[in-house]
C-alpha cells in the first residue's frame, strides 16, 4: 500500500507535491478538498499552487484539475460552469483556487465579469500578500511597509506605502451573495466557510490568509502561529457577508498589538527599527480601524 | 513515460514523488504524552500524519520535517531531531 | 443528383450565414464580446437565444481574453464550444490561443479580418488572424459567404477529430463578407447531425475520472509535447482533405481541398492568395486568359496546416508565382511569401516567386491592380530580376513623410 496508507487513503489532495517546508497554502488546499468533497472541478490559475501541484506526470490532486493561464482563470471557470449546465450534470460544482497576484491584479477583470455574471463558480483566493512563486514581488494584496523584491525597504523607502486592496468588499460590491475570509490558522473556521459557501448558488468568494515560511520570512513551524498573530491584532479579520450583509465575524478574544504579528517576520523587520515607530502607528490604526469596523472585540 | 495528448495526466500520480527526502528534522511522536487529539494531523500541509485505531503514525516517505505538527501539539508529545543521513 | 428546394436557399448577410453555420452544429457552450466588423455574428446569435431557437450556454463576457477563456474552459469540460472576433479581440486572445491549442482543447473561432492598430481602423486586411499563425490554431480563409457557411461545419468536426484536438479559425473578410448579403444553400439539420456528431472527447474533466489538465513541463518533454502538435497538423492535412471531401458529397459544393487550382494547367504566371480578394482574381484571370495569357490563380483555403505539396503540384510548372498578401511582418515581408520561398528553397527548377503586399487597411484591390500585379510580375520575370524586397502594391510615395 505504498503510498495509500493512512492520511492519503481518502485525500483529495495527496502528498507528494512539491510545497515549501510548512506551506501554509498547500494546508488550506487539503481543508479547502475536505470541505468541497470530491464533486468538483478546480481551476488554478499560475502561481505556487499550480508550480508545485503539477510538474509533468505528479498530480496530487484527485478530483479534475485544470490550470490554463494566469489571468483567466474565472473566465475558464465560468466555461466549465457553462457546460456543466449544458450537459446537466447538476451535481458537479466548480472551484476556483487562485493566489492574490492572479486575483487582485492580473486577473481582477476576468473575476468583475465571473461576479457580475453570476456564474456559479466558489472562488477561493489563497493571499499570501505578494508574488511568491517568482520570489516575492509587491502584489495589490501586500500588506502596507511589508517589504517585497519589487518594493524593498532602503534609505528612502519603508516597503509598500499603499493600502492593501480591500478585495473582500470590492466583491461584495458586485452583489455577490457569499463573500468570506479566513485563515489557516483556523481550520475548523475556514472548512465551515467553505461548507457554506458550497450551499450557495451563484458567485461566491472566501479569502484565506496563508501565511507563506519563505516569503515572509519565518520558521516552517510557525505558519499557523503567524496566522494566529495576524488575526488577533486586527491586521488579517474574519468574516462573512451575506448578500451584502456583514453576518459574522471571529471575534478577538484578547487582543494584540501589532508589533507582536510584526516582530515574528524578516518581511517587517524593519519597523522595529528605531525610524519605525510612526508606521507602526500606522500599522496600529490600521488594526484598530479593522476591530472597530467588523467589531471583532465585543465591548464588555 | 509516454507523453499523452495535451499533456493530460491521472490524478493522485504526486505519490510516486518521495518528499521525505527533502526532510532534515525528523518528527517523533511519544505516544506515552499522545492524547490522539487529531491536531497534528490537522496541520500537516503534506499529509504526512495518519492514525490508526487513534495511534498517531509519520509517514516519513513525504514528510519534509517543517515541524508544524510538534509546534502545534498542545501536550509537546512531538519531537523534533536532526535527520541522520 | 442533390435535391435543392427554396426551403433550404435564401439571401442573407454573411455574418447570419456563419451564425446559422454555428446554430446547426448544436454548440453547448457560445462566449460573446463585441467588436467591428465581427458584432453582427454574435449578434445573429444572441437574437437566435433570445428568440428560443438555441439550447445553448451563451455567455457575455467582459473581454476577448475572457471570450477565449471560457470556451477554453468549457470544451475542456466536454463542451462543443464557440466564439468570434476581430483584430485588437484576435491579439488580446492570442495568449489563450496559443495555450489552448497546447493543450489540445478544440473550438472553433470566427476570425473576421481587420487591419491592427495603430493607426486604428476598422479596415480589412490578414494581419490580425496572420499574427496567429504559429499559435497551433488550424487556419481557414474563405473566399465568399456560402465557403464561410460551409466551412464552419467542416471546422467542428476538424477540430473535434480526436488525433487533431486544436481549435479551429475560420477567417473572413470583415465588411465585404460579413456584411454583405449573399445567396446561401443552407444544410438540412438531419445532414448535419449525420455528419457532426455530438461531441465526446476521451477526456473531459469528469469527477468520476479525475485527471489533471496544464501540468508544468520541462526540458525532458516540453519539445514533445510541441513536435505533438506539428504531427496533429500533418496529420490534419490528409484529415482535413477528407472532412472537406465528406461534406462537399453531401451538399453537391465542392470548394477545393486544401487549396483550390483555378486556371493553373500551362499557367506560366500564378496567382497566390487567400480570402475575398480571390473572387476578384478570378475575374482577372478569365480576363487575361481571354487576351491569351497564361495565368492562373491558386487560392489557399487551409493556411495553417500550410499545404505546400498541394501549392507545389500547382505551381511547378510555372514560371514566376505572385504572391498577394494582404499582411506583412515589420522589418521582413509578408507570411505568404516568406512560407511559399521557405518550402521552395533547396528545391530544382522553381518559379520564381515574388512577394506583393496588397490590400493593407482597406486599400482597394480590382480587376486592374491585379492585372498591373500580374504585368509587374512578368517584367521582373523577363529582366530576370529577384525581388528581394516585397513590392507594395499602389503605394503612394507622395504622401510619405
Amino acid at each position: 500500500m505504498n503510498g495509500e496508507r493512512g492520511a492519503n487513503k481518502e485525500a483529495l489532495f495527496v502528498s507528494g507535491h512539491r510545497a515549501c517546508h510548512g506551506c501554509g497554502l498547500a494546508l488550506a488546499v487539503r481543508h479547502i478538498l475536505k470541505a468541497t468533497g470530491p464533486d468538483v472541478i478546480v481551476v488554478t490559475p499560475t502561481g505556487c499552487l499550480e508550480t508545485f501541484s503539477s510538474p509533468y506526470g505528479y498530480s496530487p490532486w484527485r478530483v479534475p484539475w485544470i490550470h490554463h493561464l494566469f489571468e483567466n482563470a474565472p473566465a475558464v471557470a465560468s466555461g466549465i460552469a457553462a457546460a456543466l449546465s449544458a450537459q446537466k450534470r447538476n451535481n458537479v460544482r466548480v472551484v476556483v483556487i487562485g493566489g492574490d497576484g492572479s486575483t487582485f491584479d492580473i486577473g481582477f477583470g476576468a473575476l468583475s465579469g465571473m461576479l457580475e455574471r453570476g456564474d456559479d463558480v466558489l472562488y477561493i483566493c489563497t493571499d499570501n500578500g505578494a508574488y511568491m512563486n517568482t520570489g516575492g514581488q509587491r502584489s495589490g494584496a501586500t500588506p502596507t511597509y511589508s517589504s517585497t523584491t519589487t518594493h524593498p525597504v532602503g534609505r528612502k523607502s519603508m516597503g509598500k506605502p499603499q493600502l492593501k486592496k480591500d478585495l473582500p468588499a470590492i466583491v461584495a460590491d458586485h452583489g455577490t451573495p457569499y463573500v468570506a475570509t479566513a485563515s489557516v490558522a483556523y481550520l475548523k473556521d475556514l472548512r465551515k466557510k467553505v461548507e457554506k459557501a458550497m450551499t450557495y448558488h451563484g458567485p461566491r468568494y472566501i479569502q484565506i490568509d496563508t501565511p507563506c515560511p519563505s516569503g515572509w520570512g519565518f520558521s516552517s513551524e510557525l505558519a499557523l502561529e503567524i496566522g494566529r498573530l495576524g488575526v488577533n491584532c486586527g491586521l488579517v479579520p474574519l468574516f462573512e457577508m451575506e448578500n451584502g450583509s456583514l453576518t459574522r465575524v471571529r471575534k478577538i478574544r484578547k487582543k494584540l498589538q501589532v508589533t507582536e504579528y510584526l516582530k515574528a517576520q524578516s518581511r517587517f523587520k524593519h519597523l522595529l527599527q528605531e525610524d519605525g515607530s510612526e508606521y507602526l502607528k500606522e500599522l496600529q490604526e490600521i488594526a484598530d480601524q479593522n476591530i472597530a469596523k467588523y467589531a471583532l472585540i465585543t465591548s464588555s | 513515460m509516454k507523453i499523452t495528448i495535451g499533456g493530460v495526466v491521472k490524478g493522485g500520480t504526486s505519490l510516486a514523488y518521495k518528499t521525505g527526502s527533502w526532510r532534515d528534522q525528523r518528527p517523533l511522536i511519544d505516544l506515552d504524552l499522545c492524547k490522539a487529539c487529531g491536531i497534528c494531523e490537522e496541520v500537516c500541509p503534506d499529509n504526512s500524519v495518519y492514525a490508526e485505531d487513534e495511534i498517531y503514525y509519520i509517514d516519513y516517505e513525504y514528510c519534509k520535517g517543517c515541524g508544524l505538527c510538534a509546534h502545534e501539539c498542545p501536550v509537546d508529545a512531538i519531537e523534533m531531531v536532526l535527520e541522520e543521513k | 443528383m442533390l435535391e435543392q428546394t427554396m426551403s433550404n436557399v435564401k439571401v442573407v448577410e454573411g455574418s447570419e450565414a456563419v451564425a446559422l453555420a454555428v446554430k446547426g452544429c448544436r454548440p453547448e457552450v457560445i462566449s460573446a464580446y463585441p467588436i467591428s466588423p465581427q458584432t453582427h455574428i454574435v449578434e445573429w446569435l444572441a437574437r437566435m437565444m433570445a428568440n428560443g431557437e438555441m439550447d445553448t450556454e451563451y455567455v457575455r463576457v467582459e473581454s476577448e481574453f475572457s471570450a477565449a477563456s471560457v470556451i477554453s474552459g468549457s470544451s475542456a469540460a466536454g463542451s462543443r464550444s464557440y466564439t468570434a472576433s476581430s483584430s485588437q479581440g484576435l491579439l488580446l486572445m492570442t495568449e489563450v490561443l496559443y495555450c489552448s491549442a497546447g493543450m489540445r482543447l478544440p473550438f472553433v473561432i470566427t476570425g473576421v479580418n481587420r487591419a491592427l492598430s495603430a493607426p486604428i481602423t476598422i479596415q480589412i486586411d490578414h494581419q490580425d488572424t496572420i499574427s496567429l499563425r504559429d499559435s497551433g490554431v488550424i487556419q481557414f480563409y474563405v473566399e465568399s459567404s456560402q465557403e464561410v457557411y460551409d466551412t464552419h461545419i467542416a471546422a467542428f468536426k476538424i477540430a473535434e477529430d480526436p488525433q487533431i484536438l486544436l481549435p479551429v479559425m475560420v477567417c473572413m473578410d470583415g465588411w465585404i463578407l460579413t456584411h454583405s448579403y449573399e445567396r446561401i444553400n443552407f444544410i438540412e439539420q438531419e445532414k448535419i447531425d449525420s455528419f457532426l456528431p455530438p461531441f465526446r472527447p476521451a477526456n473531459f474533466l469528469d469527477v468520476n475520472n479525475p485527471k489533471a489538465w496544464g501540468s508544468y513541463s520541462e526540458e525532458n518533454v516540453l519539445m514533445e509535447f510541441k513536435y505533438s502538435v506539428q504531427q496533429a497538423m500533418q496529420y490534419g492535412k490528409k484529415r482535413i482533405t477528407e472532412i472537406f471531401a465528406e461534406l462537399a458529397r453531401i451538399t453537391g459544393r465542392d470548394h477545393g481541398g486544401l487549396i483550390e487550382a483555378y486556371r493553373t494547367e500551362d499557367a506560366e504566371v500564378i496567382l497566390l492568395a487567400m480570402g475575398s480578394v480571390v473572387g476578384t482574381i478570378k475575374e482577372a484571370v478569365d480576363e487575361l486568359r481571354s487576351i491569351g495569357k497564361k495565368v492562373g490563380l491558386v487560392k489557399i483555403r487551409c493556411y495553417r496546416p500550410f499545404p505546400h505539396e498541394d501549392i507545389w503540384e500547382a505551381i511547378k510548372a510555372a514560371k514566376v508565382v505572385a504572391v498577394m498578401d494582404a499582411n506583412f511582418s515589420m522589418g521582413s515581408e509578408g507570411a505568404l511569401g516568406m512560407d511559399l520561398k521557405s518550402k521552395l528553397c533547396g528545391m530544382r527548377d522553381t518559379p520564381l516567386v515574388f512577394d506583393f503586399i496588397a490590400g493593407l487597411g482597406g486599400r482597394e484591390i480590382n480587376v486592374k491592380t491585379v492585372r498591373r500585379i500580374v504585368e509587374k510580375a512578368e517584367e521582373m520575370l523577363n529582366k530576370g530580376l529577384p525581388l528581394s524586397e516585397s513590392y507594395w502594391v499602389d503605394l503612394n510615395p507622395e504622401i510619405l513623410p
